[in-house]
């Protein structure tokens, strides 16, 4: 009797938020649905009327679509592979005993709090830009071209800045796990004669395993729909170089003025997260189970 | 062969001297027993034998070598941590072979070794698990494998029953001596208990604040302690120390007797007086503690079954050949 008391005391109790959370979630999802299967054009306001399916074939048949997947995928994977090769090394170095560690560590945290449209200005106008950057100035230095970043490798551009962004999430991850490794461990390797690099490969980096996988999980969720960085500096462009499946959503609705297509688009957008999830749980997720 | 002998050797963090020149001889073959209360420097001393710190004076000899700069794996010493130190990503197969593995060792041979050791050891059934799945026990078998499939010199053991049951402990205790008489490795154990200590050891090493306060066999230790520091720390319950009247009276400013060494009689006259504070009754023994007036507070020991209780006013009498004398600063007068 008790126990059904609290139950249901705990179920009332819960209901505004789930509810609240519901009704947040449920409706744009619905509405998206919705507008997915109209004719619906900013411009041609008053026009709407049901096309079923149409929208989608429209935008899987776009070859923008096609275009913007591989460019996720390519920014995704790289930003991956960038993060956590990079932050390995500076997760080791800032594991080591020196003086200032902890402003050092403050310092490498501190590109995680800029906001991403900040982020991407900074490196537009003050780091890559060809006549007045930092990165034209120091080529020039050395009498070397400098490079025109977002006209000549535009998408490579898109995916150093987020990997500037991203990379203090994975340091800062790996090095709390490096802290976590019992030093008696160490010693035992020691004392098994492992070298320096013995022990990294044997020891450090199985005990990683796990916050890579971490890093990795996380990092995808966000890096799939990366938007401000490009929207700030590239446009997307040149030509579609550095579309991804998110600016081709937003292009659709607000360049094109296309809700039903960009519905459609956002549907898909999900369908993709899902299955790119699911692959990176079959290979990596294996690691979590305790 | 492994004999190893320390030479003045010391260790300081910074000011704080942690060994303040430690000189020992560890007989080939011997089990060896560093036994202190916590702080004491035995877990440092230890470490700085295995190389895993660097001495800050003195030297310490390997058959005859000095070893201080050589890095911890050259010695050819290997060692049992406390947390057992285990590789948890690797199979039972996989840590016992990995210091085989690092010395280059080809796959067959160490295979070979890894069964061998796994034999000795009843892991065999083992031998592909993980760590985690592994009981307290087991966990503590890997670890002693990982050290013996190395054939080292010496086995270096870092309070390594510490975190077992009592009743695995002393089960662990009987094996572990058992394995190092087998196979005749010198040995240096390190522990806070001085029962392990006891029953372990073929050689005591008693220290206290960085010092070595007596080297000798068990039983010479609990028989002749050469001060009252290794007096009161070897042996349980503790000995009896009496200052005053009773110790000026034998010249010496310290007496301690004791518990099993005290006789008790019931209302004797002669003898310490007392009451009984506490009466303890094991069946096997009866401890005592008694309220002894201006002598404080005593313990005695009884083998067996004594009906005596809380309350009641008993005599002791100490055996005067088991009478251990001291000095103003507590070392221990012989004759």
């Amino acid at each position: 009797m008790a126990t059904r008391q609290t139950q249901l005391l705990a179920r009332s109790l819960l209901t505004p938020a789930v509810g609240l959370l519901f009704i947040w979630m449920i409706v744009p999802l619905a509405l998206t649905i919705y507008f997915s299967t109209l004719h619906y054009s900013l411009l041609d306001p008053g026009s709407e009327s049901f096309v079923g399916l149409e929208n989608f074939r429209y935008f899987l048949t776009d070859p923008a679509f096609l275009a913007s997947l591989q460019n996720t995928l390519v920014l995704v994977g790289s930003v991956l592979a960038l993060t956590i090769l990079l932050g390995i090394p500076l997760a080791l170095l800032m594991d080591q005993p020196v003086i200032g560690r902890n402003f050092v560590r403050l310092m490498v945290i501190a590109p995680f709090f800029v906001m991403p449209t900040v982020s991407a200005l900074v490196w537009k106008n003050l780091l890559m830009h060809p006549v007045s950057g930092l990165f034209a100035w120091l080529a020039s230095l050395f009498g070397l071209t400098p490079i025109d970043w977002f006209n000549d490798v535009p998408l490579l551009a898109v995916i150093l800045i987020v990997t500037w962004q991203w990379l203090p999430f994975a340091t800062l991850i790996l090095l709390t796990a490096l802290q976590s490794l019992d030093e008696e461990q160490k010693e035992a390797a020691e004392m098994d004669g492992a070298s320096a690099v013995s022990t990294f490969i044997y020891i450090t980096l199985p005990h990683l395993a796990r916050p890579i996988t971490v890093v990795i999980l996380i990092e995808t969720i966000f890096l799939l729909t990366v938007f401000a960085e490009i929207f700030v500096t590239t446009g997307g462009g040149p030509g579609l170089q550095t579309t991804n499946i998110a600016f081709l959503i937003y292009s659709q609705a607000l360049i094109q003025f296309d809700v039903g297509s960009a519905s459609a688009g956002g549907l898909v957008a999900v369908v993709i997260a899902n299955i790119v999830a699911f692959f990176l749980v079959r290979i990596v997720g294996r690691n979590l189970e305790a | 062969m492994g004999q190893i002998t320390l030479q003045g050797v010391q260790k300081s963090f910074g000011p704080v001297h942690i060994i303040k020149g430690a000189d020992l001889d560890i007989a080939d073959g011997s089990f060896v027993v560093f036994v202190g209360p916590s702080g004491c420097g035995k877990t440092t001393l230890l470490r700085l034998i295995a190389g895993l710190g660097d001495v800050s004076g003195g030297k310490i000899l390997i058959d005859g070598k000095n070893v201080v700069d050589t890095p911890p794996a050259k010695r050819g010493l290997s060692m049992v941590f406390q947390s057992y130190a285990l590789y948890p990503h690797m199979s039972v197969r996989g840590n016992i072979g990995f210091g085989l593995k690092m010395a280059g060792l080809p796959k067959e041979e160490i295979n070979r070794k890894v069964e061998a050791a796994a034999a000795t050891l009843n892991l065999t059934s083992y031998l592909d698990r993980k760590p985690r799945e592994l009981s307290g026990g087991q966990r503590q078998r890997v670890a002693i494998g990982r050290a013996i499939v190395r054939e080292p010199k010496a086995f270096l053991f870092d309070e390594p029953l510490s975190n077992l049951d009592a009743a695995l402990r002393v089960q662990m205790r009987i094996e572990v001596t058992r394995l190092q008489k087998q196979l005749g490795t010198t040995a240096i154990y390190v522990t806070h208990d001085q029962v392990e200590a006891m029953t372990m050891a073929d050689k005591i090493v008693v220290l206290n604040g960085g010092k070595i306060e007596q080297y000798g066999s068990p039983l010479e230790l609990y028989e002749r302690p050469a001060n009252l520091f290794v007096a009161g720390f070897i042996g349980s319950p503790k000995m009896n120390f009496v200052t005053g009247e009773n110790a000026l009276q034998r010249g010496a400013a310290t007496i301690g007797v004791r518990p099993e060494h005290l006789k008790i009689e019931r209302d004797g006259a002669s003898g310490w007086q007392g009451t009984i504070a506490v009466a303890e009754h094991l069946g096997s023994d009866t401890f005592l503690y008694v309220d002894a007036g201006a002598l404080g507070m005593l313990t005695a020991r009884y083998i067996g079954e004594l009906s005596l209780h809380a309350g009641d006013r008993v005599s002791l009498m100490p055996d005067p050949a088991r009478i251990h004398r001291f000095d103003e600063s507590g070392n221990a007068l012989r004759g």
